[in-house]
């Protein structure tokens, strides 16, 4: 800066800061009042000449260029401004300050309707400080003679407005023409090409969406000569390798969900559900086991209004599964979808109940809290060595109504019957819980299916003689596995409707999807859309289905042995030609 | 599934009440049923008349459990109580230990009761008597024997064993098979 003797600020002379500074000023909220950055209350000599003589000139070139018809581009954003004369005037100098530019948009083919739209923006952009354009040096000078001061701030906003407004309408018109354009048909390989080419899963996965978008509008998107089992074929080995299935499995769910559906479901089965926990109300309640298990350092929430003492747990310091808590039996480890089928029992209490597949126990701890310590219940299960966790499971946790018993379900109605409700939580072939064990992708074939199909059939029989139809308070049997498979749900209630006197009744559960009551060429009984099913795609839970029952009548059906006659016969007779061919064939 | 002989029940009567005292007999006549003991291969069970008739329809092969068990006879002929009991010895129970939280974590691993673990103790506790064993939040976590008594276990330095566990709900994880 050099030396120069500091005088006294305010005595230097003209300058920047000659001017000592004002005192700061109260702020207006109206915004017609609030002054811009750096725009100053008071304006220079030459700027408050400028403005007069706009003024004076305006209705003037207000008239001239009407006939133009410049201003009609601007038009359109008067309706935007109380200000008529501004908006005009806007629109007149941006009119002549674009002439220059239209030099660089002649390759734009909208150059005409580009000033409208340009206009447009810049009204809205500047429409706010209406008032303040009279005030402030407008960069739209139309004064030709004198230079057009302009802020070069505002100048360079203005440009960058444009460019804007020019890169918006190039992307509204691609947008058109790709819309309208015919799309590149996906030329779909053939299935040997596909079984010869690279298994990169990249690649798989693309053509997995490919395809999927192509059947999704077959007639427009079709490779014309190319039939839709082709492409079924090439998407069905595309799922096997990119998800690692069997064939069989994926046929299953081809037949199961609708294409966008089935991605979903297979995405969702390759990620585990979220782990949940249910109060065991015979010790605690919910609000207090939550405080415990937060104060121990467990992030968890309550698991939805469907239920008041499941807990669904985010993440832990501590395991979960070991906490005091824990072995002091206030809480159990227990999947949402578990829940259900006891939430559509509703024991009452002094009821006698029989779990037929009990372990681990679960369900049947549930029906303890209940039933509140009151009335039988007997846990059955097959399997001697599972059955150590439910005798575990019901001390922990105070249950002291229950008799622990290792029977074969099907034999079950020899040892004891007359009871009031009935739960049949039936083994099955796991097909929703493949995030749970994915070994279920590979391991099932159409026997195994038939086999737990058959099962099933025998134990709902079997659950439904151990009911006493004539008990005051139910007569209910409720039938649940963790499958999707309508050869293990739907067609085993059919068989139960037939096969004895039993209707579906509601189940009480107010989410799911209703059980279908056609598939593909098996008819059900209408009634079977009373039952539910559950996805881990749609509810974030396992895989589920749950029946409820009620017996009306303690006497069979007119037709019907007494023995349960062997399985064959039965199957042939009474459900399509289907299940039997393959069984024929089998032998 | 049979009763119990008269010297069964001597022995059993006599370990509850080393926990419980005289409360033995509330468990006994309850006011909402009566209930009684019943032996199924070696193991003591305490249910309801109504289920014990239910459970008569069972084979004795058949049969895992009914109600709660409440402990074993060894083949000496012995009787131990189980952590399955606790539910009952704890509404019941004469003497109580109270531990810190830090304390509880090594009580449940199965390891006895120091000094320096000991918060509270309910007072004159003979030696070798039976105590239920609680947390900091009433939480019972299981029983065992006073090695001390209070009065010894106020003068007695940190790293003295205070109580001896016999079982604690941490079994429930470490010795599930054993249950049945």
């Amino acid at each position: 800066m050099g030396r120069t003797l500091k005088k006294e600020l305010g005595q230097r002379g003209t300058g920047r800061k000659s001017r000592k500074q004002e005192e700061p000023q109260p702020i207006a909220n109206d915004a017609s009042e609030r002054p811009l950055h750096r725009v100053k209350k008071s304006l220079g000599g030459k700027i408050r000449q400028r403005i007069a003589k706009r003024k004076s000139g305006l209705k003037e070139v207000l008239k001239k260029k009407k006939k133009t018809g410049v201003i009609g581009g601007s038009d359109g954003g008067e309706s935007n401004e109380d200000d008529q004369d501004t908006i005009s005037h806007e629109g007149v100098t941006a009119g002549d300050s674009n002439g220059g530019d239209d030099g660089q948009d002649k390759d734009d083919e909208d150059a005409k309707s580009t000033p409208a739209a340009i206009f447009s923006t810049e009204d809205a952009g500047l429409s706010t400080d209406s008032e303040m354009a009279d005030e402030f040096p407008s960069s739209n000078d139309e004064d030709s003679d004198s230079d057009s001061v302009e802020l070069a701030v505002e100048k360079k906003s203005k440009k960058l407005d444009k460019l804007k407004a020019r890169d918006e309408k190039l992307a509204e018109d691609e947008m058109k023409e790709t819309a309208s354009a015919p799309e590149t048909i996906y030329e779909l390989p053939t299935a040997e090409q596909v079984a010869e080419a690279s298994h990169d899963l990249q690649t798989v996965h693309q053509r997995i969406q490919e395809v999927i978008h192509v059947l999704a509008n077959f007639t427009k998107l079709r490779q014309p000569g190319r039939q839709r089992k082709e492409y079924i074929s090439v998407l069905q080995k595309d799922l096997m390798l990119y998800y690692g299935y069997c064939e069989f499995m994926v046929t299953k769910l081809l037949e199961l969900f609708p294409l966008t559906e089935l991605l979903e479901f297979l995405e969702a089965s390759e990620v585990h559900r979220p782990v949940t926990i249910r109060t065991n109300t015979l010790k605690t309640r919910r609000r207090d086991l939550a405080q415990a298990l937060i104060a121990r350092g467990v992030n968890l929430d309550p698991i939805g209004k469907w239920s008041k003492v499941g807990l669904v747990v985010y993440d832990s310091q501590v395991p979960i599964g070991a906490t005091p808590e824990y072995l002091g039996g206030h809480y159990i480890l227990q999947g949402a979808s578990s829940m259900l089928p006891v939430m559509a029992m509703a024991p009452q209490d002094g009821e006698r109940v029989l779990d037929m597949s009990a372990a681990p126990g679960g369900k049947t701890t549930y029906l303890a809290a209940l039933m509140k310590n009151t009335g039988v219940l007997v846990a059955n299960d097959v399997n001697k060595d599972r059955l150590k966790a439910v005798v575990g499971n019901i001390h922990r946790l105070g249950v002291r109504n229950t008799i622990v018993c290792s029977y074969d379900g099907r034999k079950f109605p020899s040892v004891m019957t007359g009871f009031d409700r009935v739960l049949l939580d039936a083994p099955c072939s796991g097909t929703g819980v493949i995030s749970k064990d994915p070994s279920v992708k590979t391991n099932k074939n159409e026997k195994d299916i038939q086999r737990c199909s058959h099962l099933q059939k025998e134990l709902i029989l079997a659950a439904i003689d151990c009911l006493d139809a004539t008990s005051r308070t139910g007569g209910y049997l409720v039938y649940s596995t963790c499958s999707i498979l309508v050869e293990e749900n739907e067609w085993v209630v059919d068989y139960a409707l037939k096969m004895r006197h039993v209707k579906v009744v509601p189940t009480g559960l107010e989410f799911g999807v209703e059980g279908f009551t056609k598939y593909r060429e098996k008819r059900f009984h209408p009634s079977v859309s009373l039952t539910r099913r559950f996805y881990p795609h749609t509810n974030n839970m396992d895989g589920f289905f749950v029946a409820k029952l009620k017996k009306f009548s303690n006497k069979l059906p007119a037709g019907i042995a007494e023995e349960p006659p062997a399985a064959n016969v039965n199957e042939s007779v009474r459900q399509s030609g289907e299940s039997s061919e393959s069984e024929e064939n089998m032998e | 599934m049979r009763p119990l002989t008269e010297e069964e029940v001597k022995k059993v009567f006599e370990k509850l009440a080393k926990y419980i005292g005289e409360n033995v007999k509330l468990l006994v006549d309850r006011p909402d049923g009566s209930y009684c003991f019943r032996l199924h291969k070696d193991r003591v069970y305490y249910v309801s008349e109504e289920l014990m008739k239910k459970a008569s329809n069972v084979q004795r092969k058949n049969l895992l459990s009914l109600g709660s068990c409440v402990g074993k006879f060894t083949k000496s002929g012995k009787f131990h109580l189980l952590i399955t009991a606790l539910d009952y010895l704890a509404p019941y129970a004469k003497y109580k230990m109270w531990l810190k939280p830090n304390a509880e974590q090594t009580f449940l691993y199965g390891n006895h009761v120091l000094k320096s673990g000991l918060s509270r103790v309910t007072e004159n506790v003979p030696q070798y008597q039976g105590v239920v064993i609680y947390s900091m939040s009433d939480m019972p976590l299981g029983f065992g024997v006073a090695a001390k008594t209070t009065q010894e276990c106020r003068h007695a330095d940190p790293s003295t064993i205070v109580a001896l566990r016999q079982a604690d709900i941490g079994e429930y994880l470490r010795t599930e098979d054993t249950l049945t």
